[in-house]
């Protein structure tokens, strides 16, 4: 039974589903180079000022991102176990599944929210509130401008997500998907995946660096 | 109405803890003074965690040839992005400014 609504450019829903997905995957390539230039902004400053970004690096929080790592790699795996479910027309699990990547989802923002809070504390928010230690010169600033513009748009994809995950969870609680219609999950869940992947560079970007002494 | 046998749960579960594994070795390697492979261990890391999402999580694993197109369309044109770049950082002269 298809309880979506089909399309009058559709031969069929097997059809519509593809094609959303396709779109899904070309809106990814938009944020792959979104992202891209973002990193590779990055690289260059890294790559011209390695020992100031080695200590900037060395003031984040490498616990609070590796929590948020976890946390969004398990929101990967309830996401798609989600989209599993609705295949399986397993309605209870599905619904579960999506609120618990829900819940994931404002974890990380939550863990994110109280890292701001202790960059705030420690005096790493450039131009507003930044004091140079001492040997800091102002590239330390440029890696707090990426970690901070990076981070942001991050939490900003995911803010997205969450919303658009609770909304599948309610349309979900209705009885909107079944094994012959589980297109928006796939897509969303498509969304979601990737914004957890950026998270890998995000984190390869700013956490590790400065940690092993000079 | 029919339904299908749920999909196997196995990969997507190994995927999961592949990933927190890569995590950790990510965590311990910032740690270890490897001086300038720092970044290609970091880097090399995320891309293998990335590769495991996209095939995995995002199921390209087995998926046609279009999809495959899509999917690497972005990275293609983040070619031109760095080499064009790079071009010009790495043939301009007096910088950086010190």
């Amino acid at each position: 039974m298809f309880s979506g609504r089909l399309g009058a450019q559709y031969a069929d829903a097997g059809q519509q589903a593809e094609t959303a997905q396709l779109g899904m995957w070309a809106f990814i390539a938009t944020e792959v180079l979104f992202f891209g230039a973002l990193i590779f902004s990055y690289c260059i400053y890294r790559f011209e000022y390695p020992e100031q970004f080695r200590l900037a690096g060395h003031d984040s929080f490498i616990l609070l991102g590796s929590i948020n790592q976890a946390i969004l790699i398990t929101s990967s795996l309830t996401m798609v176990l989600a989209v599993r479910a609705a295949k399986a027309d397993q309605q209870r699990a599905l619904i579960w599944l999506l609120c618990a990547t829900v819940a994931l989802g404002l974890a990380f923002l939550g863990v994110k929210g109280y890292e701001y809070a202790r960059d705030v504390s420690s005096h790493s928010v450039p131009v507003i509130d930044y004091v140079f230690k001492p040997g800091y010169r102002p590239p330390t600033e440029i890696f707090w401008c990426f970690y901070f513009i990076a981070t942001g748009l991050h939490a900003l994809h995911l803010t997205i997500g969450i919303v658009l995950v609770a909304l599948l969870a309610v349309r979900a609680a209705q009885g909107a998907f079944s094994p012959s219609y589980d297109a928006p999950l796939e897509v969303i869940g498509l969304y979601w995946s990737f914004v957890d992947t950026v998270w890998f560079f995000l984190f390869a970007c700013i956490y590790p660096l400065g940690r092993a002494g000079p | 109405m029919s339904t299908n046998p749920p999909e196997p749960i196995g990969p997507y579960v190994i995927g999961w803890a592949v990933l927190l594994l890569l995590l950790g070795v990510s965590v311990l390697a910032a740690y270890e003074p490897i001086g300038i492979f720092q970044p290609i261990v970091h880097f090399g890391i995320a891309f293998t965690q990335a590769a495991i999402v996209f095939l995995i999580f995002m199921k390209l694993r087995g998926q046609p040839s279009l999809k495959w197109v899509f999917a690497g369309a972005g990275f293609f044109w983040l070619i031109f992005l760095f080499g064009l770049t790079m071009v010009d950082y790495a043939t301009r002269s007096g910088y950086p400014l010190r």
